[in-house]
């Protein structure tokens, strides 16, 4: 009895209504709750992969520290790009917000922009350390730190994809509840992308070049 | 579309909606983007400086990024809003336990390890002066 209740609930208008705009909202929708809990398990695997980095980061083996290999001024224009990125990003979402489309267009094309330029330094970074003999090969110290840099980047390659898919759907499409869903979904993504490269930013480079 | 242009209309009305859809504003935005970037200058060039000893800089830079992960949840991220929801502070406190508990409970045990192990040539030094056990 009750769960027929439900569905006839359901099917009135107004409840419609309702759960279209309970879609839009960051805290009551579901959904954007069930992302929520995957982000956090993803904090967890960040956070293991920085235990390994803290364990690891003096076992250079006799190779090069990290004092020796990183450039500090690289990584803060690395640092200031994904930091702009994930500001152009809540513009964005003040944009979808007005359903305005040409604005969320600007926002999240200038996003993918920046997100591009940080992945295209970070890939030069590695190649260059890769080049010079020190890849993950070399020690424990750089296994760690390829793993902890590298699944970053990889989040970042991704979340890039996705992007690119939403703004070819603002393009073809209207601005329906489920795309503003998602478009919500990937700012939470991709600001706290920017929270986790803060922490590599100080435990990786500012505390490994000392 | 429709339902889109009847929520505009009533935000317009309703200058505090912009808070209650969870998204901010342009001055949060703004709030936290300059205090990001500050606190980010402020650690580098701290580090650049060495104007301080060692392990205080350490200890400050570590601050520094707590403080600007708090800045971002706060301006960027809206946590300060969901107090209708609580669920996801709840998440995020459990997760942060979670966090300290591997992290630090790691460090420790390695470092422990590490302390308790003797290295290949002190086990060799003490192997030839225990000869005869």
């Amino acid at each position: 009895m009750k769960r027929m209740k439900v569905v006839a609930e359901a099917a009135l208008p107004t409840t419609v209504v309702d759960d279209s705009e309970t879609t839009v909202d960051q805290f009551r929708s579901k959904t954007i709750f069930g992302f929520w809990l995957y982000l956090m398990t993803d904090c967890v695997l960040f956070a293991v992969l920085f235990a390994t980095y803290g364990v690891l980061h003096n076992n250079i083996s006799g190779g090069p520290s990290g004092h020796e290999l990183f450039s500090l001024p690289f990584v803060l224009v690395e640092t200031l790009l994904l930091l702009t990125s994930s500001f152009t990003c809540g513009l964005a979402m003040l944009a979808t917000q007005r359903a305005d489309k040409k604005q969320i267009l600007i926002w999240f094309g200038l996003t993918f922009a920046l997100g591009v330029a940080f992945l295209t330094l970070e890939l030069t970074e590695f190649t260059k350390l890769i080049h010079e003999g020190n890849s993950w090969r070399a020690s424990g110290f750089l296994s760690a730190f390829f793993t902890l840099v590298g699944t970053h980047g990889l989040h970042i390659t991704s979340g890039l994809l996705w992007m690119g898919v939403l703004i070819s759907k603002v393009v073809r499409q209207d601005l329906t509840p489920g795309l503003i869903k998602r478009l919500t979904m990937l700012s939470l993504f991709w600001h706290l992308l920017d929270i986790v490269w803060i922490f590599i930013f100080t435990i990786v480079y500012l505390i490994g070049a000392r | 579309m429709a339902q889109l242009d009847d929520k505009h209309q009533s935000q317009d009305s309703q200058p505090d909606s912009a808070d209650a859809a969870g998204h901010g504003s342009i001055r949060s935005y703004t709030i936290g983007f300059v205090l990001s970037i500050a606190l980010t200058l402020e650690a580098f060039i701290l580090v650049l400086n060495h104007s301080f000893s060692h392990p205080v800089v350490l200890v400050l830079i570590l601050i520094m990024a707590v403080v600007q992960l708090l800045v971002q949840l706060f301006f960027f991220l809206h946590l300060d809003r969901a107090a209708k929801a609580p669920w996801n502070i709840i998440v995020l406190l459990c997760m942060g336990v979670v966090i300290s508990i591997v992290v630090f409970g790691s460090l420790w045990i390695m470092q422990n390890l590490n302390y308790h192990m003797l290295s290949p040539a002190e086990t060799e030094k003490y192997m030839q002066k225990n000869e005869d056990l």
